[in-house]
């Protein structure tokens, strides 16, 4: 570490700083997931405290299993999410490649066109959306969320790409033109690695607003088969009574998945910065 | 094998011309640099010829073929680019093969020409290696490898030597006059740099603002250039432009003179002046007079010469070596 540019006082600022929001950032998970293995008196007589000999349950645990279908709902997540995020990454950057690469009439309306659903939100729409989706009967299945995902995530999907795509080297796509690779090829084999970085920034926006979404699970495919998991905790909320330790068990293993995805796109976030950095 | 001709060439962006209407032909195994300020359209020419930029009108005819509508693998080319443009993901092999395995080649073949120029080009020890492990000077003779693996009609280069230090540059110039004279090949050069243009070019083409201003061996162009632009850009330090008006002479507009032709004394000449720099490379010096009548004329001597800032100088030019320009800059005689 260079001396030169820390001074004692001014890393202490920044450290406390970071920690800060790292407790803010982490603290409600953190309750979550200690919540989930007390009892429910323990719950609400002493939410921050960590389970004891005494408090320690996995009640809700057996709740959330005992419900049978749950394994359900998070292969339905799971599988929403991974074929939506792969959607979204393969037509943004498919869109984003041609429209940096290629010269074409109205090529600009086109870019503005495609980003404009980032200021726009989805649900809006809702209302045509469903009525879409009867037209066409396929309310209740996961495709009905994986076509709505897909085009929730590819305006800044291609928004980011997009800019992303300019950076690359015009001569390397020409040497491959010349070399007598098709576009094709050009844009999987030269220009796709290149931008790695840049689809692993856009898997993680896609996929959390995805994963986290209750409101086009509820409507478009509420019925028991294609529940996703954050509406599958919400049958342990009930009106009257609610099953808080069902909650929170289903909600700290909802976290589980998420985080696993996250960790393989950050890990490809980080190679792509590094072997950027020494090219 | 390896000609081509270009007729009336003219690449439009929406309103702005880059190209002009250019005609040219370059007979199979020519070196023939263009060279011109930025701007100029030399890379956008040498992009049309290449395949990557279709031509707004006129016609490309490589070997005498009309290759307008083939596509860039096709026309028989090979292109070094100002960046390298190796793929990262390939080994210095990989890369160079890469053309002949897409052309369907068998694998034996590639190998043997990949071989070949990897030794022309002492590229031996390199080939297992990525292009992210190799310093500039070799990436660009694995991007020149590559070229030659092809066995192109036409070499394409576009300013190879931009992104090279000064010595590696100069290096690299003598490597590619030396590959030239051993593949007898056709090369199209683009650069900005003269002195490029100069040392390699059978011909040079100097083209400016779309057009082509004159076509010649670099002598033909340094002796006897064809206006005030290739007077200008050819040479350096540039030709001194002084207004004929003010020596009084009629006929011309404006008079040239290179600063290798002006001697310079303590005493007597013509056009008195003071230095007011003067630059001491040992092999020349080049000094910045500033004349009673004439303005500023740059003189350059050869070898030592004790002159400094603010002496007064006289300046004497070889008359014989005048070159004298009409109106519209062009030369006139000659």
């Amino acid at each position: 570490m260079s001396r030169a540019r820390s001074s004692l006082p001014r890393s202490v600022a920044m450290h406390a700083a970071l920690i800060l929001y790292t407790i803010i950032a982490v603290a409600p998970v953190l309750i979550i997931i200690i919540n989930s293995f007390k009892d429910r008196r323990a719950i609400f007589s002493s939410p921050l405290s960590l389970p004891g000999p005494n408090s320690f349950s996995l009640v809700g645990y057996h709740a959330v299993f005992a419900q049978g279908s749950f394994v359900t709902y998070f292969e339905n997540s799971l599988i929403v999410t991974v074929v939506s995020i792969a959607l979204v990454l393969v037509f943004g950057a498919m869109a984003a490649f041609a429209l940096s690469e290629y010269r074409f009439r109205g090529n600009m309306l086109m870019g503005l066109y495609l980003a404009l659903g980032i200021m726009i939100p989805i649900r809006l729409g809702t209302i045509a959306i469903l009525k879409l989706m009867v037209a066409t009967h396929l309310v209740d299945t996961l495709t009905a969320l994986i076509l709505v995902y897909t085009a929730q995530g590819l305006p800044l999907a291609i928004f980011i790409l997009s800019e992303f795509m300019h950076g690359v080297s015009d001569d390397l796509k020409n040497a491959g033109r010349i070399d007598g690779l098709s576009e094709y090829r050009i844009f999987f084999r030269l220009v796709l690695p290149l931008i790695r970085p840049a689809m692993a920034t856009v898997a993680v926006f896609t996929m959390i607003p995805i994963w986290n979404d209750l409101w086009f699970p509820l409507i478009l495919a509420p019925s028991e088969a294609t529940k996703t998991v954050t509406l599958g905790a919400q049958m342990f909320l009930g009106q009257f009574v609610t099953n808080w330790n069902a909650v929170l068990s289903a909600l700290s293993l909802a976290i589980l998945p998420v985080l696993i995805l996250y960790l393989i796109f950050s890990r490809q976030l980080i190679r792509g910065i590094t072997s950027g950095a020494v090219k | 094998m390896g000609s081509l001709t270009l007729t009336n060439i003219r690449k439009s962006f929406g309103q702005v011309d880059v190209l002009k209407g250019i005609d040219l032909a370059v007979e199979d195994g020519e070196f023939v640099i263009f060279v011109g300020p930025s701007g100029c359209g030399k890379s956008t020419l040498l992009r049309v010829i290449a395949g990557l930029e279709d031509a707004t009108s006129g016609s490309v005819k490589i070997d005498g073929k009309e290759v307008s509508n083939v596509p860039p693998a096709k026309r028989g080319i090979a292109m070094v680019f100002q960046s390298y443009a190796l793929y990262p993901h390939l080994s210095v092999r990989d890369n160079m093969g890469l053309g002949l395995k897409q052309a369907g080649a068998p694998a034996t073949d590639i190998a043997k020409r990949v071989e070949a120029a990897s030794t022309m080009l002492s590229l031996e020890d390199y080939l297992g290696r990525r292009p992210a492990e190799l310093s500039g000077g070799q990436r660009q003779r694995v991007a020149i490898g590559r070229a030659i693996v092809r066995e192109p009609k036409l070499f394409l280069f576009d300013e190879p030597l931009s992104n090279l230090d000064a010595a590696l540059r100069v290096n690299t110039r003598i490597e590619i006059a030396r590959l030239h004279r051993k593949l007898k090949s056709t090369m199209i050069y683009v650069t900005h740099d003269q002195v490029e243009a100069m040392t390699l070019a059978n011909r040079i083409v100097v083209l400016n603002k779309g057009v082509v201003e004159q076509v010649g061996s670099p002598m033909e162009l340094y002796n006897r250039p064809a206006n005030l632009f290739v007077a200008g850009f050819i040479g350096s330090p540039q030709m001194n432009f002084i207004d004929a008006g003010k020596l009084g002479e009629s006929g011309a507009k404006t008079i040239g003179i290179r600063p290798e032709h002006i001697s310079v004394s303590a005493e007597a000449g013509p056009w008195k002046g003071s230095v007011t720099h003067a630059e001491h490379l040992g092999a020349d010096t080049i000094l910045y007079v500033e004349t009673e009548k004439l303005g500023l004329v740059t003189v350059r001597l050869f070898g030592e010469h004790r002159f400094h800032d603010d002496d007064v100088v006289f300046l004497t030019p070889d008359t014989a070596k005048t070159y004298r320009f009409d109106q519209g800059g062009r030369v006139i005689g000659s």
